[in-house]
């Protein structure tokens, strides 16, 4: 199903109230809407409400062999699913342009900047190591996914936990919950994106667009930043 | 990192150049009879082909058409012998896609598209070798593609890296640099207007360097844009000569 354009006298209305400096829903241009994080029962899972924008987060791990140009470091693997509920337009099977720009953004923002420490996920070197997967879903489409997709993801890194080894020579064993506290990953810093959205040439700009501004919006410049003033990509 | 030393005591960088020197840049337009406009481009040692087709009608789905402006058609992929190690999937992966989308949007900004309603330009660029910054020698040679094609465009695109090493902005980063694990930033920049069309950075950095960073991006594209103009000139010239009786 295609998604219903925005009428001309939307658009206008929209252009006007920001020229005026006002927004749809009352907040000043540099205000964030109300963020609620709740965390699931099983390690790893996390929700996100940003606003309406709701996202998913589920992180899982499993032993796998490493890459061969990278012997003693962990994989991390990131996927980003835009879901058919989340808004009419989204399609399951068509490989649309914000999906690719979703998913690379988060990609880019987790696995460039390092913050998780991926050799602390080998358990043999060039044998086995962890796969650490994060599987992000969007639930609702209220504008501004990519900064929900970026929270519920460290969020759920931070809440999850990878089941304990031990290491006896060439057997490795794995313990289960019950046997041995399942182990936090080691996290560096959390990256947090946040999203600029420009408009009328640059001239305006509005923090954490909802959908209807992000229709009308010029531009769109997306920071990920950590509490150490430290710009990890954009 | 041990070994590779970016950026030695006397401020020599490991192919030899100052801290904000660019690679040696050679370009060829009108590489292709067949194609409405075409270039080669040489910075250092990346080279990329672009080439321009347009504008036309739109092709496959009516549905993209605009009924305002041209639809802005570009394809990313590289030759699989561009690496040092043989690509299996030259096209169709994800940071093929997101190249792809980067150069969409970035010529967007750049091409008059209220010239041409209801029709499309096809930009396709291929990176034969690959020595870091694939990003700017695709906008540069698909900018001369278009200035080839004859296609209104608002300035040139100039694209060039920029990173940062000890405190030293270095501009136009080879493989080796970028890889090395330190900040990567690309930009694409309208040089008359000074507007940014497209910024993407990698890794992590100080908000304090971001302005010098910026900085030497900026005068990084600028000084390209020079050898670009010279190149479009020279271009001019000489199929002037051929043409004259």
């Amino acid at each position: 199903m295609r998604e219903t354009p925005l009428s001309n006298c939307e658009r206008l209305f929209l252009l006007k109230a920001i020229e005026e400096k006002k927004r749809l829903d009352g907040r000043q241009a540099y205000d964030y809407r109300n963020i609620k994080i709740t965390f699931g029962t099983d390690y790893g899972c996390c929700t996100v409400c940003l606003g309406k924008t709701r996202v998913l987060a589920q992180v899982s791990c499993e032993l796998v062999p490493p890459k061969d140009s990278r012997p003693t470091e962990g994989i991390m693997f990131f996927n980003l699913e835009l879901s058919s509920m989340a808004s009419p337009g989204f399609q399951p099977s068509r490989q649309s342009e914000l999906l690719v720009t979703l998913n690379r953004q988060l990609e880019r923002c987790l696995r460039n900047s390092k913050c998780i420490d991926t050799e602390s996920l080998c358990v043999v070197s060039g044998e086995k190591v962890w796969q650490i997967r994060v599987d992000v879903h969007v639930l609702n489409h209220d504008g501004n996914l990519m900064d929900a997709a970026s929270i519920a993801a460290i969020s759920a890194l931070c809440h999850f936990r990878r089941p304990d080894v031990a290491i006896q020579g060439r057997d490795i064993t794995v313990f289960s919950p019950e046997e041995r506290d399942p182990v936090p990953l080691s996290i560096y810093h959390m990256p947090i994106c946040v999203s600029f959205a420009f408009f009328q040439q640059g001239t305006y700009l509005l923090v954490d667009p909802c959908e209807k501004e992000e229709l009308v919006m010029d531009g769109l410049l997306v920071i990920a930043m950590n509490k150490h003033r430290e710009i990890l990509n954009t | 990192m041990a070994g590779l030393e970016l950026l030695s005591d006397q401020g020599y960088r490991l192919d030899g150049r100052r801290a904000a020197e660019l690679r040696k840049v050679q370009a060829r337009m009108g590489v292709f009879a067949q194609a409405d406009g075409s270039a080669y481009i040489e910075q250092g040692n990346t080279r990329a082909l672009a080439v321009v087709y347009g504008p036309h009608e739109v092709r496959g789905s009516r549905s993209k058409t605009l009924h305002d402006r041209a639809v802005i058609n570009c394809q990313y992929s590289m030759a699989t012998f561009s690496t040092a190690e043989r690509k299996r999937r030259p096209h169709g992966d994800r940071k093929s896609s997101e190249m792809s989308l980067h150069l969409k949007q970035t010529f967007e900004a750049a091409v008059l598209t209220q010239l041409y309603p209801r029709s499309q330009i096809d930009i396709y660029v291929k990176i034969l070798q690959s020595d870091g910054g694939n990003y700017s020698a695709c906008v540069n040679a698909a900018t001369l593609a278009l200035v080839d094609a004859g296609i209104p465009m608002r300035d040139y695109v100039c694209a060039c890296t920029a990173g940062f090493v000890e405190d030293t902005p270095l501009a136009d980063l080879c493989h080796a640099e970028e890889s090395g694990g330190g900040t990567t930033l690309a930009l694409a920049l309208l040089p008359r207007s000074e507007n940014i069309a497209l910024v993407q950075m990698d890794a992590r950095l100080h908000q304090d360097h971001l302005d010098a960073l910026m900085e030497a991006a900026m005068m990084a594209c600028k000084g390209l844009s020079k050898v670009l103009d010279s190149v479009v000139r020279q271009h001019l010239q000489e199929v002037s000569v051929l043409t004259r009786e």
